[in-house]
């Protein structure tokens, strides 16, 4: 027994520093960490292009959180109206952008940094359904994965009511006001929220106080427990086989290799190429074409006035097209409600990824033609939704013009149909529901490929 | 260790007693925390009524004057545009306004104080749906990106709801009711006073 405690284990090889590190380990557990985690943490030896997600969602937390903090030294959550006739919040972004050395740099970083989460948190889940990484034993981390992504949603929504630009104030009223679909509790709920009848001075503090503190600590303790779990269990791999299986004397898989020094250097060069795209957009194209920071939000907030267009921001879109898509009053309750529940149910469901999946193989590459089918299919239905959120209602593709009665209404014909945005976001929405609900069935039934012992490896 | 195994049932409902009495502790107080989210009473008594002077509207315009944060219009409705009104019915959700807010005396086919002007359309501008302001389309016909048959009134930019010129929605749209008409009365011939009437007050 006391040969495993720190005391025992780790002695100073007589050097100053040495017994510096000797005295610490006596006291808390610094060298044990570093190696259960990263220099005696054997990753499998065969992670590729797809395995670089996880360290950069890391990254740009981390350039999230530094960011926010330098922009909530000079930003100020007030509704109420300047001297010059601006909301003092809106003015002081701008203060932010003209005003305070390098603010405009920071600010930037933080609006791309948003957008880039998304992206990489996207990938990195992509990569989970493509090698089955969410199969058991890695529920857990696949679950917290989830939540972390729930989270991540609270904080872009409250973020973006913040510029109390135009886009801010009516994205937040409309998102608030599907609280009050909720049957009985759903007026008194919407209110709570914003703590007024309407959006206002209220509502700002309250996402601010979310956005800058509440939320962040929620997500750093399940990033922590993503990654401990992790760690629990050991990564997964593009084979989708257990390198534990296969081990050393010392109970070492032969397939793994310590973290660091290999992946942490593999990282740094994932991390390269990601600034150089980051930096691209920060310096170059901060504005995304519209879809990272949209053009309506550099109005001020009027309360007033509906800006002719909104959309969220992209990374919504997928879901937004969900709750358009539901236009039918089911049993007593309205379609409104419904909206909610399908896009809410659309992130819950990814949750139930691990038990849905019923395939004897993990990864896509000794999965059979079913997965690889509807898999593709999904990713085309996840994008097409996505775009079609930032359209208005009553889109049609190409520019199409449907033909149309005397009257207005539209004639029956195969094209009014077919290049109908909204009737093709009803159709991809159930899509998207029946590619999880019925997984059980067709993974199951799908003809895989024979999975190797050990991982391969050219 | 020789009564290992053996569970103390006494001791044990003590601890779930003693749990039990903390978590109704906690819960209690988290009572202010949550209802510290509430409108406050500064927010709550914010409600004063808004006077409006309509001496400069002209038939056929609208003006927009806030209350409780929120636009309400006043539109002074040319006699073409009050035509309008007869003609759709059919085609509304809720033509005689039963499902919808407004006060007693506006639930007419109008929506309006009728018995002294008619033409006057006093209403919130918030899409019953989910909050957003509907734009003006006044104009017939297909010059505002309408349909050709439109007749005139109010598109929802956010999710499509239409209305006509009394704020009654269209049948098929997502707002569930008409657009809401707040309290008011005139106070002379050219002002109006906005969340107050004389049964109210």
């Amino acid at each position: 027994m006391a040969t495993n405690s720190n005391f025992e284990k780790y002695k100073s090889d007589g050097s100053l520093l040495g017994s510096v590190l000797e005295w610490v380990d006596a006291r808390f557990p610094l060298t044990s960490m570093w190696k259960a985690h990263l220099s005696e943490y054997y990753a499998p030896k065969n992670f590729n292009f797809w395995y670089y997600f996880g360290s950069l969602a890391l990254l740009v937390l981390v350039l999230q959180v530094v960011t926010g903090i330098f922009l909530a030294m000079n930003y100020k959550p007030d509704a109420s109206l300047n001297a010059a006739g601006l909301p003092v919040a809106f003015a002081s972004v701008n203060y932010i952008m003209n005003d305070v050395s390098w603010g405009w740099l920071i600010r930037y970083m933080h609006s791309t940094g948003a957008s880039a989460f998304f992206i990489v948190v996207y990938l990195h889940m992509f990569r989970g359904m493509l090698y089955g990484s969410y199969r058991k034993p890695r529920e857990l981390i696949w679950v917290f994965g989830v939540l972390v992504f729930l989270c991540l949603m609270a904080e872009a929504f409250m973020g973006y009511l913040l510029p109390w630009g135009q886009m801010s104030l009516w994205g937040a009223q409309v998102i608030v006001n599907l609280f009050g679909a909720i049957p009985l509790i759903g007026d008194p709920l919407s209110i709570w929220v914003r703590g007024d009848f309407v959006i206002g001075d209220a509502t700002l503090n309250r996402f601010f106080a979310f956005h800058v503190v509440a939320v962040p600590l929620v997500l750093i303790g399940l990033v922590v427990a993503h990654v401990l779990a992790l760690h629990e269990v050991g990564s997964n791999n593009p084979d989708g086989v257990e390198i534990k299986k296969v081990t050393d004397a010392k109970g070492i898989p032969l397939d793994g290799i310590p973290f660091h020094p290999y992946y942490t250097v593999k990282d740094i060069v994932g991390v390269a190429v990601f600034l150089m795209l980051f930096s691209f957009v920060v310096f170059f194209w901060p504005e995304g074409g519209g879809y990272f920071l949209e053009y309506n939000n550099f109005f001020q907030a009027d309360p007033m006035k509906t800006p002719a267009h909104i959309a969220p921001v992209w990374y919504f879109t997928p879901f937004y097209s969900m709750l358009r898509a539901m236009v039918w009053n089911f049993f007593w309750l309205d379609a409104k409600f419904w909206g909610v529940v399908a896009m809410g149910a659309g992130v819950v469901i990814l949750a139930f990824l691990p038990w849905l999946d019923r395939a004897p193989v993990k990864s896509i590459r000794y999965r059979g033609p079913i997965f690889k089918t509807l898999l593709t299919l999904f990713v085309f239905t996840f994008l097409v939704l996505g775009f079609l959120g930032t359209k208005v209602p009553g889109y049609y593709f190409f520019g199409y013009q449907p033909a149309t009665n005397p009257d207005g209404s539209i004639i029956f014909s195969p094209l009014n149909y077919l290049l109908s945005g909204d009737l093709i976001a009803q159709a991809f929405t159930v899509y998207y529901f029946l590619f999880f609900l019925t997984m059980p069935w067709w993974s199951k039934i799908d003809q895989c490929k024979p999975v190797p012992e050990r991982v391969t490896w050219k | 260790m020789s009564n290992q195994g053996k569970m103390d049932c006494g001791r044990r409902r003590l601890i779930v007693a003693t749990a039990a009495v903390g978590g109704v502790g906690v819960a209690a107080t988290a009572v202010p925390f949550v209802a510290s989210m509430l409108p406050s009473e500064r927010a709550k008594a914010a409600g004063a009524p808004v006077e409006a002077d309509i001496s400069k509207l002209e038939p056929g315009q609208m003006m927009v004057v806030e209350w409780r944060g929120k636009p309400v219009w006043i539109i002074n409705r040319t006699p073409e545009m009050l035509a309008t009104l007869s003609q759709m019915e059919d085609e509304l959700a809720d033509p005689p306004s039963a499902k919808s807010i407004q006060p007693e005396y506006c639930r007419n086919n109008t929506r309006s104080i009728s018995d002294k002007k008619p033409e006057i359309l006093v209403m919130v501008g918030i899409c019953t749906h989910l909050g957003c302001s509907p734009s003006a389309k006044f104009k017939a016909g297909a010059s505002e990106g309408m349909s050709a048959s439109w007749k005139g009134g109010f598109l929802c930019p956010c999710h499509g709801s239409t209305f006509d010129f009394a704020g009654r929605v269209f049948k098929d749209k997502p707002a569930p009711t008409n657009l809401d008409i707040p309290p008011h009365k005139y106070l002379s011939d050219t002002r109006i006073l906005i969340g107050e009437d004389t049964q109210g007050a």
